[in-house]
């Protein structure tokens, strides 16, 4: 029985060598795992934790005199997580969610098309149906426990409280893949503006969105914080913002424009703040909440009549004779006429055989009076001098530069960088322009008198006739042109808080304020008249279009010594600047300035609100519809 | 290890060493269950019998009571009843395989009353105890034919009954106390051939998709292997180096002929070339092996002709007789499959908890993946994650490192054993211990597949710790009664 084996004895040797490589082996296998590969930190973080996302409450909107107009109302998605449904009673689903069989399968079906929804995945939960209200919320939520997988997700949806400025507004609506690669903020099925202020200020109003890290098992289950919340983040409301518009003001405005197509924008001279924004048609903001949002987009989206865009900033039109103020400006601050330089009008521009024509008046006039009756011959000979003045410029182009400059800088060519989206930025031609058009550099004055008056290729939006109004209500100063007046907790950008000049001495101002204020008191703009109550001062405009009759548009600003109000008026097919946007213009500033309508202008108010001026450019498009009244009838869709 | 005096001062002690390292494995055990199965939700103490780390408190204290006893016992007892257990112990496994619930699609646990037990597990060191028995016969050679049919027999038969019971891991254990036999005269050659087997079947199934010419990469790499093999071979036990070197030399002669043959843009198929490489050391071999009537000569002849013949056998071998999640199970082990949801999903999950715990790890109680339940199996057989989750590689190492001076300790252990019962014993103990840490961590950590047996004294278990303190116990006995 003694140990005699001790042959194989150094044997021991290989055994004791295989314990050390298989140590030596797993240990850089340990090494290997832990040290050299983060990637399964990563993964055990996407194991474990689950990010569960809380929504910020986005900012309320407010009007200048604090009247609350679009907040939050909950609203609840609801959300499956296609791995832990088991057996889903569907009857009883579909019951309790009240849709039937085939808007389930459908939905389903919806859910699962990753052309559809792209971070489909069975095991993160998915929507399946957004925006219940709260009484479906409360019947889902007893039978929650019945349907395994089965989430709610609580969001906000935005409610408002007038039918009225949709377009200025805009609305909110889930996110679109260029939106996501963007800006990572945003993950599928978030909200974002996607017009109006809610677009223009999205980053103020979308606040910041929370997490809470929670811990989740292998099943999927939520098994609590993670470290107490020491990673959790509370989401931050967005900004409240309050508008400068005045939404009495607004909602008379659209009440005046009902049945017609064209805008109103009135601008407190001396701050830039946009009072009212009125652009014809336009739609009650609510119809585009909720779940009916595609349905009423969509028809909002045929209408004929464009009801989704915003005409006050993105609408262009010849500005006509509302373009002559700027033009007596030009010529007195390059000292082409004097206050008392007169030319004589006999029913048209004589060097042109009557061409553009005129109307009778006294002849011939010098400026003041010129713009008081809107003589066309003053402002063309007036070009025409400034363009030919070889003492001054060298040729026909540097003076037209010259003279582009001066309309840039009374706000037209460009931008006026208001905060709201899609805003056009009107057009004035340079020299360039015409020598590409006429093929040489040996154009004249006479070629293109008709930008003098407003027409030819000259385009404006609503909203730079204002500011342009707005400029000379101020004798040659401007606040760049905004809707919002003030965000909660953070200053206003400084884009509209400074100072900006016209270039053109303010004398030249008072001039030309003069003639308005006669154009307003026995001129061409006498429906403007509220003398003894208020001195305003305006300018009509008729201009010539190739979709039918004339628009009727109006500038003016009120009172003459203190301006308080600039307003800017277009009716598309209006006719005659007299026959409609004067009167517009005169209800609104009466409006704002008195409070109310006096009672002898009662009347005034029915016929115009009464007015249908429907456009053919429109109609055409939809012979077959009779439409009696633009607004009522997309708000109809809201009914539905 | 000790000589001189010291060994005899040291007579007749418990080895304390050891008995050390049995506690902190213990205890340590018992601290990573009560980490794998701590419950988020209701947090129970430490101490408290309804969880896991409470059980496991009451099973580590029986395993003392049993340990102490098992020391009481006289060395002679073991020796004395070791066929009987051997008796007693097949019988129960029959017993079970006849009466054994199905549990987890296992039918190996024998249910008396509240108590489970797992005959399977104390069969590890009955085997051992009847292997040193029988070794310690006088005058007993293994490589007689008569002994090796008993010896194998011996093992075989309760591997074959606790395979009935779809225990496939203990089984394994079972085979891999053929260490012991190689430590008796069991030649290495076999040893050798069984590491070439499984070397052979991994290239063949790992590399069997990428061709090179008529044959797979694996296969190519096998038959390089083969002509090494068998060079080393003829400088081993031949003892002709210059025979080895000509075998080395026609494998080169002909690489280089291909080579030759590609260079005057003559397409070559370096899987024939290869095929005939092997060909002309077969016949140079044969040729050796008439000329010289060498019995050595057409060992190595049958070797190379075998180790080609498994080759060729195992793409055939692994499709068609393993089961397909046997076959997935070694897929995921090779790296071929990543399947993180089907059948990798064990690996997969235990390499993301054993990755995230970093150079110092989470910390205790604060993995999060053996926690949420991400890891199956996190107390028993997937402990060592929670190891390596809650104490990174830092930790996972040095419980490592102490496993391995375990094991060379109970190696020296063994070798100062006076009688070869004793030596036997120990090699037993060393062999189940190795083979346990090999397989149980190696699949944790994803180099092993998964096979479900236990990492000592740390999976949760009655059965499994019983069963190790035992089998320790059994050694440490012999040990301090050694003369």
């Amino acid at each position: 029985m003694v140990n005699d084996n001790k042959s194989y004895g150094k044997r021991r040797y290989v055994i004791a060598s295989i314990v050390m490589i298989v140590l030596l082996v797993y240990i850089v296998q340990l090494f290997n795992l832990q040290i050299l590969k983060p990637e399964y930190r990563n993964f055990a973080d996407s194991n474990a934790f689950f990010r569960k996302t809380l929504y910020p409450a986005r900012g309320a909107i407010y009007d200048r005199n604090g009247e609350l107009l679009v907040f939050n109302q909950p609203t609840y998605d609801v959300m499956m997580v296609v791995r832990e449904m088991k057996q889903l009673d569907t009857l009883d689903f579909c019951h309790t969610l009240n849709i039937d069989k085939t808007t389930f399968l459908q939905l389903e079906a919806d859910m699962k098309d990753r052309r559809k929804n792209p971070g489909y995945s069975s095991y993160t939960p998915q929507l399946f149906m957004s925006q219940l209200d709260v009484e479906e919320y409360g019947l889902l939520q007893e039978k929650l426990y019945k349907f395994p997988g089965v989430y709610i997700q609580n969001r906000t949806e935005r409610q408002y409280k007038y039918p009225y400025m949709g377009l200025i507004l805009g609305y909110v609506a889930k996110v679109d893949k260029n939106k996501m690669a963007a800006d990572p903020y945003y993950v599928q099925n978030d909200y974002a503006g996607k017009s109006g202020i809610e677009l223009s200020h999205e980053e103020d109003l979308r606040g910041e969105k929370g997490v809470e890290v929670l811990l989740r098992d292998a099943h999927g289950r939520i098994q609590g914080k993670y470290r107490d919340g020491e990673f959790d983040k509370s989401p931050v409301s967005g900004r409240d913002l309050t508008l400068a518009i005045d939404i009495n003001l607004q909602a008379y405005g659209e009440y005046l424009m009902q049945n017609k197509v064209g805008s109103i924008i009135m601008i407190e001279p001396k701050t830039g703040e946009i009072l009212c924004m009125v652009a014809a048609p336009s739609y009650d903001p609510s119809i585009l909440t909720g779940k009916n949002f595609s349905q009423n987009y969509l028809q909002l989206e045929q209408d004929p009549y464009k009801p989704l865009i915003n005409r006050a900033v993105s609408g262009l039109y010849p500005p006509g004779s509302t373009f002559k103020p700027s033009q007596g400006l030009v010529f007195l601050e390059e000292e082409i006429i004097t206050p008392e330089t007169r030319y004589s009008c006999y029913g048209g521009y004589p060097p042109l055989g009557g061409r553009p024509a005129c109307h009778p008046h006294a002849s011939p006039l010098n400026l003041q009076p010129a713009l008081a009756t809107s003589c066309n011959s003053f402002f063309c000979y007036g070009l025409n001098a400034m363009l030919n003045n070889r003492a001054k410029y060298s040729s026909t182009i540097e003076a037209f530069e010259v003279w582009k400059e001066h309309m840039v800088d009374l706000g037209f060519g460009y931008k006026t960088d208001i905060d709201l989206p899609s805003e056009k930025r009107g057009f004035i031609p340079n020299s360039k322009y015409y020598s590409n058009a006429f093929k040489n550099d040996r154009w004249n004055a006479h070629n293109i008198i008709s930008i003098a008056i407003g027409q030819g290729e000259i385009l404006a939006t609503p909203l730079q006739l204002a500011n342009y109004t707005a400029i000379i209500a101020n004798r040659g100063y401007y606040y760049k042109p905004h809707v919002v007046k003030a965000r909660k907790g953070a200053p206003l950008d400084t884009l509209y808080s400074k100072r900006r000049e016209s270039n053109i001495h303010r004398e030249h101002f008072e001039l030309t304020v003069a003639g308005m204020a006669d154009a307003v008191t026995h001129g061409t703009c006498r429906r403007a008249n509220m003398e003894p109550y208020l001195t305003v001062c305006g300018k009509t405009g008729t201009a010539e279009n190739p979709h039918g009759d004339s628009h009727s548009l109006f500038i003016g600003f009120a009172p003459k010594d203190d301006p308080k109000v600039a307003i800017a008026v277009i009716v598309e097919n209006g006719g005659f600047g007299a026959t409609n946007a004067v009167p517009i213009g005169r209800l609104m500033m009466q409006k704002y300035l008195m409070g109310e309508v006096m009672p002898q202008d009662q009347e005034l108010e029915r016929t115009i609100a009464s007015r249908v001026i429907l456009p053919f450019a429109y109609r055409r498009n939809a012979p077959a519809l009779r439409i009696d009244s633009i607004v009522t009838r997309v708000k109809d869709v809201q009914g539905e | 290890m000790y000589r001189g005096s010291k060994e005899i001062e040291e007579k007749g002690r418990v080895d304390w060493f050891i008995v050390t390292m049995y506690l902190i494995f213990v205890v340590l055990g018992w601290v990573n269950i009560y980490a794998a199965s701590f419950d988020l939700e209701n947090a129970v103490s430490m101490f408290d019998l309804s969880g896991r780390a409470g059980m496991q408190l009451v099973w580590i204290g029986t395993s003392l009571v049993l340990a102490f006893v098992l020391i009481k016992i006289d060395t002679s007892f073991y020796e004395t009843y070791a066929f009987v257990a051997y008796v007693i112990g097949i019988a129960l496994l029959i017993i079970t395989l006849i009466v054994a619930p199905d549990i987890k699609g296992s039918r190996s646990w024998l249910v008396i009353g509240p108590v489970r037990l797992q005959p399977a597990e104390f069969m590890k060191f009955i085997i051992a105890l009847t292997l040193a028995k029988i070794f310690n016969v006088y005058n007993f050679h293994l490589m007689e034919r008569k002994n090796l049919i008993i010896v194998f027999t011996l093992i075989l038969l309760p591997l074959v009954l606790v395979i009935l019971q779809s225990e496939t891991g203990t089984a394994l254990v079972y085979l891999s106390l053929v260490l012991v036999l190689y430590r008796e005269g069991l030649p290495g050659g076999i040893l050798f051939m069984g590491v070439a087997a499984i070397l052979y079947f991994v290239l063949a199934i790992r590399f069997s998709d990428a061709q090179l010419g008529m044959l797979s990469v694996g296969e190519f790499t096998a038959i390089v292997l083969i002509i090494i093999f068998a060079a080393a071979m003829v400088r081993n036990y031949v003892k002709r180096r210059r025979t080895a070197f000509i075998i080395i030399g026609l494998a080169l002669i002909v690489l280089a002929a291909g080579l030759g043959m590609h260079f005057f843009n003559l397409q070559v198929d370096p899987g024939l070339l290869a095929l005939v490489a092997l060909g002309l050391v077969t016949v140079y071999l044969a040729y050796l092996a008439l000329r010289f009537w060498k019995k050595s000569y057409l060992y190595i002849l049958l070797f190379v002709v075998g180790s080609f013949a498994f080759v060729e056998s195992s793409e055939y071998v692994f499709n068609d007789v393993l089961q397909p999640h046997q076959q997935m199970r070694i897929k995921v082990a090779l790296g071929m499959e990543q399947d993180l949801r089907g059948s990798g999903y064990h690996v997969g999950q235990s390499k993301i908890a054993i990755g995230s715990g970093g150079m110092v790890g989470k910390g205790f109680l604060n993995g999060t993946q053996t926690k949420l339940k991400y890891v199956p199996e996190q107390d028993t057989d997937f402990i060592f994650c929670t190891i390596g989750e809650e104490w990174g590689f830092i930790g996972s190492t040095v419980i490592l490192v102490l496993f391995a001076v375990f094991i060379l300790r109970l190696i020296s252990m063994a070798e100062r054993q006076t009688t070869t019962f004793g030596r036997v014993y120990g090699y037993g103990v060393v062999s189940i211990f190795l083979f346990h840490l090999l397989v149980n961590i190696g699949m944790v950590i994803g180099i092993m597949p998964v096979i479900g047996i236990p990492l000592p004294f740390f999976s949760y278990g009655g059965s499994s710790l019983w069963g190790f303190t035992i089998l320790l116990f059994i050694f440490l006995r012999i040990d301090k009664g050694k003369k």
